[in-house]
């Protein structure tokens, strides 16, 4: 019986597993072999043939392209965009789960509901309003508009976040003589270290992610962003860098999917969890 | 309770001010509401006010027009074409996905050896960003180096390799009942199919990667809800001798439910709402056949720079998520019930 239940598992589990991570395998594959083995069609493209493997596609992508910049803007965007949305999302969090009661409640299902709004709705005006503010084709346009779809997701996860932590914690504080506010720079932030961490690596995977006010704000390829940058510069007319752009993409996906992994538990806290619990 | 006499000082120092409630919450949520409000709700009011004028890019305002660009959107064929391909492309997307995600969510929620690499490459598709997966899917659909044609063309198709899976299938089945049989034309190697080149295949193309990329996303959810049904539900199903396919639709089922409406609702919403995948993966091609609402919006709105014209055609999605978000809220309170 535990057996054959085994069995049956593997057998669901694999032909997914292969399914949804063939791509990347792909990637690595075409990202290793040399142009001469990669565009030809009798070669076996599962098996390394002359010339193959190669570090030729790297070396292209980090010295004859903008690909270093692209990720030092993404790191840039992504670290102020965390930097603001802790600022703004923490103290919200918080006063949605501790001090507001029923009406916090409401308010915070009413943030989390902004998140339901879309770039795609909203990145025609906004792309005015850039233009107004003289931001267009600079970073600080990405800055200011990526917080507004990281900060109500923040609130929503930090507010589920804050409600297990014990009250009667920050109690105690109160009656041991710190301010309000002192309990909460005291007590409760130190406690809030994984609900804090959790926000970080989503909100920085947001940033990553985000393609749509990226191709519309930015068309200076030195300013782009990696998710604007590689669809956009490196696929140029018929000339393909294929080995050179699967590296491009392989390289962002590993570390975001092994951050996932750790984090997994708060990120389905944060779409399931909160106020639908 | 017990509660406890608080002096209250009749002249109230600004500290104090931080210790009251009343004045500590709502200083503490206005920054955010305060952002969210200028950054979510100005530019959706905006966007309503575009869709309403005649506005080009290079300015802010236009002469009012009334619904003149949402008539005008619905007039035309590329219109109807994008609204249908989005509706298409997210109902089915969506229901591979809840099949997909039942069965992979059921499997991974027991405990078995190498359930952490199996769940790191489950959950591959969803932690790289969009944009970047599609460019490697642009690659794996390539007209002419194609992976997906190689391998149908040498290894599971007629036509010159030696391991065809299908073989086995008719050995297994049917032999001697043709109509069962499968039946397979050879594909020719220098003809082979263009799956972004062709409408039909395009299309089809679209859908499995929007699929590829909510699955793991969808079972995530699914794992979560399996794993917090209580333990006393699955004894007392043993006991009143419910197993297999009956528990699943008797006990399973009913309970999972809310949790796997707000997966779906969260899957619609990311699917209908998605310009990456369309942009790059076909950008509307060929002859416009997969433009959807967001990708038409766009050229609309930048490419075309006619800004109410764009604005009207994305705001029709807003009755949609406006409805989501109902459902949303609906099955959120009954997820607290149970």
């Amino acid at each position: 019986m535990r057996r054959r239940d085994s069995v049956l598992t593997y057998a669901t589990v694999a032909p997914f597993a292969i399914v949804l991570a063939f791509p990347f395998y792909w990637m690595l594959m075409t990202a290793l072999r040399a142009d001469n083995d990669l565009y030809d069609i009798e070669q076996v493209p599962y098996k390394f043939n002359a010339g193959s493997p190669t570090s030729a596609n790297f070396r292209f992508l980090f010295e004859q392209t903008d690909y270093r910049q692209w990720l030092q803007n993404t790191a840039l965007v992504g670290l102020a965009v965390v930097v603001i949305t802790l600022v703004l999302a923490l103290p919200a969090g918080y006063a949605l789960a501790r001090l507001s009661g029923r009406a916090g409640q409401s308010l915070g299902v009413g943030i989390f509901l902004t998140y339901l709004v879309p770039p795609t709705l909203l990145f025609l005006p906004l792309s005015r309003v850039i233009a107004e503010l003289n931001l267009s084709d600079r970073l600080w346009s990405l800055i200011l508009v990526y917080p507004s779809f990281t900060v109500p997701f923040s609130i929503w996860l930090l507010m589920g976040f804050f409600k297990t932590i014990p009250p009667e914690l920050e109690d105690a504080a109160l009656v041991d003589g710190a301010s309000r506010l002192g309990a909460l720079a005291r007590v409760v932030f130190p406690l809030s270290i994984p609900g804090i961490l959790t926000v970080v690596i989503f909100t920085f995977s947001l940033v990553v992610n985000e393609f749509v006010y990226a191709i519309t704000f930015i068309s200076s390829s030195e300013v782009k962003t990696i998710s604007a940058g590689v669809p956009t510069e490196l696929i140029r007319g018929d000339v393909f860098y294929w080995g050179a752009l699967m590296a491009a993409t392989l390289i962002p996906a590993i570390p975001l999917a092994l951050l996932y992994n750790l984090f997994l538990n708060r990120f389905i806290a944060g779409f399931t969890g909160g106020a639908f619990r | 309770m017990a509660t406890v006499a608080r002096a209250t000082p009749e002249d109230r120092r600004w500290q104090d001010v931080l210790e009251e409630r009343r004045f500590l919450g709502p200083l503490l949520i206005a920054p955010a509401v305060l952002f969210i409000v200028a950054l979510v709700g100005l530019p959706l009011g905006l966007a309503i006010y575009l869709s309403l004028t005649d506005a080009t890019a290079g300015s802010l305002t236009g002469d009012f027009v009334g619904f003149q660009n949402y008539l005008d959107a619905w007039d035309s064929e590329n219109f109807r074409v994008a609204l249908r391909n989005t509706i298409v492309f997210t109902l089915v997307s969506q229901a591979i996905v809840l099949v997909g995600a039942g069965l992979l969510a059921h499997a991974l929620v027991r405990n078995f050896r190498g359930r952490w690499f199996f769940r790191f490459l489950i959950l591959l598709p969803w932690a790289a960003p969009v944009a970047l997966s599609t460019v490697g899917f642009l690659w794996i659909f390539h007209s002419l180096y194609s992976v997906v044609n190689w391998t149908l063309i040498h290894d599971i198709l007629p036509g010159g390799g030696e391991f065809y899976p299908y073989r086995a299938v008719n050995w297994a089945f049917a032999r001697d009942f043709w109509p069962a049989a499968i039946q397979i034309s050879p594909i020719e190697p220098i003809d082979p199919p263009q799956w972004l080149g062709e409408p039909t295949l395009a299309k089809a193309a679209i859908i499995a990667v929007h699929a590829w990329r909510i699955l793991p996303f969808a079972t995530v959810i699914f794992i979560a809800g399996l794993a917090s049904m209580p333990p006393e539900i699955e004894d007392a199903a043993k006991v009143d001798g419910a197993t297999g396919l009956r528990k699943f639709w008797y006990v399973t089922l009913p309970l999972q439910l809310p949790i796997a409406t707000v997966a779906l609702l969260f899957g619609i919403v990311f699917t209908a709402t998605d310009m990456t995948v369309v942009y790059v993966l076909t950008h509307g091609g060929p002859f416009n056949s997969t433009h959807v609402l967001t990708t038409w919006a766009f050229d609309t709105g930048i490419n075309s720079a006619a800004l109410g014209q764009g604005a009207a055609i994305s705001l029709y999605l807003l009755p949609a998520l406006a409805l989501v978000a109902i459902l949303m809220l609906r099955f959120a309170r009954r997820v607290e019930v149970t």
